[in-house]
């Protein structure tokens, strides 16, 4: 794990995320083998690793019955942060998140993603080293979920750590991680950053319908930005890099051309092949995307 | 080495401090709690009290005077074990996950929590002393510090008996189920409601495992100068009772799992 980046834990329901966490965050003790987290063993040394961490975990965990202020105040005493500076820092966080003018309403009265700020709040009182997020914009709506990235984002330039967060949206991967590691089955079966693993799914996916069969004339996998040519009926499908630069040379003095249908790979093609491979049994559908899923298999 | 020592037990009294704090504000926002558990001990009192005391009892004094000391332990039992329970909520909403991720240790988070038991259980008994006033009971200085560290006491040691239950029940239902079968047998073989002087063998047995019997006692000595054993005596075994307990509930507050 580098420093000041945001790392995303991305994998299937049940692939172990969330165990992960709880492993790196000294709930659970590891079946096997160890941990280091800040130059800690989470088994040696529980008390130091628990105090170069943060953790917002999936559930809300505040009380709902205090408010978001008393809410700081008994973390910041839990984690020994003195007297002096207790308060400055209380509300640099509530600043930070943008709670300081509900500070002294009940928890119970704040919206799901105010709750979710003031945990992430509670989190960063005592200057942690690595920021846990298990799945932090989980059941918010797209505004909320926009809110926290932002938030997410000003939190690791200001107070300078490395957050580690699972999500199953994959455009907030795409967006806030430096770098993914894929988690299935317990075991981590990809790791690089969001273009990087886009990039390796084969490069951009053209598909070009023709109005009559498609033309011999061209030999599409001649040219050398062309990785792989599937034929289907009308239809065929080019994967290759650069689109922009390339399209005029690929589709030059071709006719008959009916549609042309261009996409990106996101995060969630890799996402679907990454899954995909480990479940198998799943048998290939005739669909666009399904087939484009199941590529990398055949 | 020194100052690191005194930095650490600083430490610890805040965080202390900061579990008691939670647990009393959670509690004095809570009014349904506080006034549900106030009033059954109150229904005990003037119920049972006049009922049974309207029966022409050989026992020295009004019936509702005796059982007054039992009242107080009653509601110290009830509200104290019951507390132990809220360690199952804090599991349920992941409050305690929360806690135990931070550098406190979990036998700072178990004392932490009893020192909201036992605060818990102090209020509640300043409300039925208020209302004994009532009753034409009478308090010098010293019967109120007696009655208020018998009740710290035993607040402390039952608190840790329902942290030991509520560390190993999973279920809110399971350990309301578990814990009935362990609050009244307490209550009842106290000698809350009734003198163990002369109970037969067996029963006087089974009172005497019971840390609320020298509690009960202890407060009858003190309140009214009618105890079974002296209040010294009472004093120790309590006190023992209370180290076993807690030592029990830590060891099983270690064990439980977080998550």
């Amino acid at each position: 794990m580098n420093e000041n980046e945001i790392f995303g834990l991305l994998g299937p329901n049940g692939a172990g995320k969330t165990t992960l966490i709880h492993i790196l965050a000294t709930l659970l003790k590891p079946t096997q083998g160890g941990a280091i987290v800040n130059g800690f063993d989470v088994l040696r040394d529980a008390t130091k690793v628990r105090e170069s961490i943060g953790v917002v975990f999936q559930a809300p965990s505040s009380d709902d019955i205090l408010t978001g202020y008393e809410n700081l105040k008994v973390h910041s005493l839990l984690y020994g942060i003195p007297g002096k500076i207790r308060e400055k820092r209380i509300s640099e966080v509530l600043e930070l998140v943008g709670l300081e003018d509900r500070k002294n309403d009940q928890v119970k009265k704040y919206s799901g993603g105010m709750r979710r700020r003031l945990e992430i709040a509670r989190g960063l009182l005592h200057h942690p080293k690595v920021f846990f997020l298990d799945e932090p914009t989980l059941g918010l709506d797209p505004q909320s979920r926009e809110t926290m990235w932002r938030y997410i984002k000003k939190i690791v330039k200001e107070e300078k750590v490395t957050i580690i967060l699972t999500t199953h949206y994959m455009e907030e991967a795409d967006m806030l991680c430096d770098r993914i590691g894929f988690i299935s089955s317990g075991k981590i079966i990809a790791l690089d950053s969001p273009s990087k693993l886009k990039q390796e799914l084969g490069g951009d996916i053209v598909k070009i319908t023709f109005n009559d069969g498609i033309p011999s004339i061209r030999d599409f996998t001649h040219f050398h930005f062309v990785h792989k040519v599937e034929q289907n009926g009308n239809s065929v499908i080019i994967y290759m890099d650069e689109v922009n630069s390339n399209m005029h040379r690929l589709i030059k003095d071709l006719e008959g051309i009916q549609t042309i249908e261009y996409k990106k790979p996101t995060l969630n093609d890799v996402f679907l092949k990454l899954s995909g491979d480990s479940l198998s049994g799943d048998s290939p559908e005739g669909g666009f995307m399904q087939r484009y899923a199941q590529y990398k298999k055949t | 080495m020194l100052s690191t020592k005194k930095h650490n037990s600083k430490i610890v009294l805040g965080q202390l401090y900061a579990l008691w704090l939670r647990e009393i504000k959670v509690f004095l926002r809570e009014r349904s709690r506080l006034i549900a558990s106030t009033f059954t001990p109150l229904l005990w009192l003037f119920v049972i009290g006049s009922g049974l005391g309207s029966t022409n009892l050989q026992i020295g004094t009004d019936y509702e005077k005796f059982i007054f000391p039992g009242i107080i332990c009653m509601s110290v039992i009830f509200t104290s074990v019951f507390f132990g329970s809220y360690i199952i909520w804090d599991r349920k909403f992941d409050f305690l996950k929360s806690v135990m991720v931070a550098p406190a240790s979990r036998t700072t988070v178990f004392i932490g929590k009893t020192f909201g038991g036992m605060t818990t259980s102090l209020f509640q008994v300043t409300i039925i002393l208020a209302i004994g006033i009532a009753l034409g009971i009478n308090y010098d200085a010293l019967t109120l510090l007696q009655i208020i560290s018998i009740v710290l006491i035993l607040s402390f040691c039952l608190t840790s008996l329902g942290l030991t239950f509520g560390s190993y029940i999973e279920s809110l239902e399971g350990f309301q189920l578990i814990v009935s079968f362990v609050v009244f047998p307490l209550f009842f073989l106290s000698g809350a409601l009734f003198p163990i002087d002369n109970l037969p063998a067996w029963l006087k047995f089974i009172t005497l495992l019971d840390p609320a019997t020298y509690s009960v006692d202890a407060l009858r000595n003190s309140i009214l100068h009618l105890g079974t054993y002296s209040f010294e005596l009472d004093v120790v075994i309590l006190l023992m009772f209370t180290f076993i307990i807690t030592l029990i509930g830590i060891f099983s507050f270690k064990r439980m799992k977080a998550v």
